[in-house]
């Protein structure tokens, strides 16, 4: 690691002053900056303890959730009213990591982990743009069995590791933002960036900006919701592909319907086509796997990973029948 | 500033960069808490902070001041071992032993969660509490490796001290 001081922030107002300074990094569990510090991917001068701001969930008047920035993941996953309202919430966080790492983790810095792929933390020996841009990218023709199907770019193929921030997408959450230039709120869905030329720039989060906390709006057919993940062992692994999905039937017909994917792109990935081509339609598996083709007309697959529109296509048509007969666990 | 570790106060370490883990190991000496990995995929470096299980090796030591930190040196009362640590060497929990502290204390951090109610990737009702079946035990001790393969000992060292302690 490179030398930095370390200062804890005793309130939201001071952390932001302290990191507007250059060089600084605001740090939250430490699960992914400690590590990347160590690797030397990632070397900020000051890092500004923020982990102990913001730690409490709270209802909203509209009736949905405002989640502290500095709380745990395990305590959202845990929150009685995650469980019995936004169930896809708190089976994504269990989802990821390790019960360990759930304890440290918060949920700012699950927002802010770095989007990236096992080359960009290969410092030694291979070329990333993500970590050095304009170096290259190993592994577009490298193995990319892991790497990203939709949204990618020529500089990079990275994905974004997330579980929790892909039902956060499909829950349309707010990022609640202070700044030098005052408090700010932004869709998470615009939250993270595609990479286009600029993949070492994961957000859209100017510097020195600290999430404050993340805004769940109210979604009253949330509670018939799921959250599922295919990956290459049981536990404690990324994922291949996951679908976040809330559904709400009429009858045998969708009313409404909100799907995220994980494990396909450079950020959590809204699939904003299949649910404009379910809404009203009917309930079937043709009507599922139709949708999820229709998401994945543009996928530019890469060498190793062909799968994954498929695999995806799936997942998304298990998952809708499921929730479907009301029997998603 | 000071860290409570195994009920003692310590000073933190003067260089920030300086790890809870190597703290523990290097600072003051209780090598009982291993590195493994160093960079959070193993488990090997699990302890305790207010009863919580984290990652030591992924915590800078300043983090934690003010903090209770207990390493496997700290759960055995003078001469008697924790009953888990007694039901590790009756169901052969091991073979090495490398990964053994790390894994006792993600045990006894486990153990807490499931009696506050935590849901686990594998609980089918949210809304009830989980029982500590063994699938529920080895979704919940997933980020604890064993290169040996101890597991079947090491399930059956956590379903003897907490199930049974559960159902008394």
């Amino acid at each position: 690691m490179t030398p930095f001081t370390y200062s804890r922030a005793g309130e939201t107002a001071e952390a932001v002053r302290m990191g507007g300074a250059a060089a600084s990094a605001y740090l939250g569990g430490g699960t992914n900056l400690v590590d990347l510090m160590r690797e030397t991917v990632a070397r900020p001068e000051r890092l500004v303890d923020v982990s102990g701001l913001s730690t409490s969930i709270t209802d909203t008047d509209a009736g949905g959730l405002l989640i502290g920035a500095g709380v745990r993941n395990t305590t959202l996953a845990e929150h009685r009213a995650v469980r019995e309202r936004f169930p896809l919430l708190s089976r994504a966080i269990l989802a990821g990591a390790s019960a360990q790492i759930r304890n440290m983790a918060t949920v700012g810095g699950n927002l802010m982990q770095r989007t990236r792929c096992t080359y960009f933390y290969d410092a030694d020996g291979s070329r990333c743009n993500k970590r050095v841009p304009g170096s290259g990218c190993d592994a577009r023709d490298g193995f990319n069995r892991i790497h990203a199907v939709l949204g990618a770019s020529d500089a990079c193929v990275a994905t974004h590791p997330s579980d929790m921030c892909v039902a956060l997408a499909a829950l349309d959450a707010v990022v609640h933002v202070e700044g030098s230039a005052g408090v700010r709120t932004l869709p998470l869905r615009e939250f993270h960036r595609l990479p286009g030329d600029r993949p070492d720039v994961d957000t859209v989060l100017a510097p020195g900006d600290l999430i404050v906390a993340v805004e769940v709006p109210p979604l009253g057919f949330a509670t018939n919701s799921t959250y599922r993940k295919v990956r290459d062992r049981a536990s404690y692994a990324f994922a291949l592909v996951s679908v976040a999905a809330a559904l709400d039937m009429d009858g045998d017909r969708v009313r409404d319907v909100r799907i995220a994917l994980g494990g396909v792109a450079h950020k959590p990935w809204r699939a904003a086509r299949a649910e404009d081509a379910l809404r009203g339609g009917p309930a079937t598996e043709q009507a599922f796997r139709a949708a999820a083709l229709m998401e994945f007309a543009d996928a530019q697959p890469l060498r190793d990973n062909a799968f994954k529109p498929e695999l995806a296509t799936r997942t998304l048509v298990s998952v809708l029948g499921a929730l479907a007969k009301g029997d998603a666990a | 500033m000071s860290l409570i570790v195994n009920g003692t106060s310590v000073a933190p370490p003067d260089d920030p960069r300086v790890s809870l883990l190597d703290h523990l190991r290097e600072g003051l000496h209780l090598t009982g808490t291993k590195k493994g990995c160093n960079q959070g995929a193993c488990g090997a470096c699990t302890v305790l902070v207010d009863g919580e299980r984290i990652l030591s090796c992924l915590a800078l030591a300043v983090q934690y001041d003010g903090r209770h930190i207990t390493t496997v040196e700290g759960l055995a009362q003078d001469d008697a071992l924790h009953p888990l640590q007694a039901a590790f060497i009756e169901h052969d929990g091991f073979q090495c032993g490398y990964c053994t502290p790390g894994q006792i204390c993600s045990a006894i951090g486990m153990a807490a969660e499931v009696e506050r109610g935590v849901p686990s990737h594998v609980t089918a009702d949210l809304r009830a509490d989980a029982a500590l079946t063994r699938e529920e035990i080895q979704e919940r001790m997933s980020g604890n490796l064993c290169r040996c393969g101890a597991h079947n000992g090491i399930v059956a060292a956590i379903q003897a001290t907490f199930v049974v302690e559960a159902q008394a």
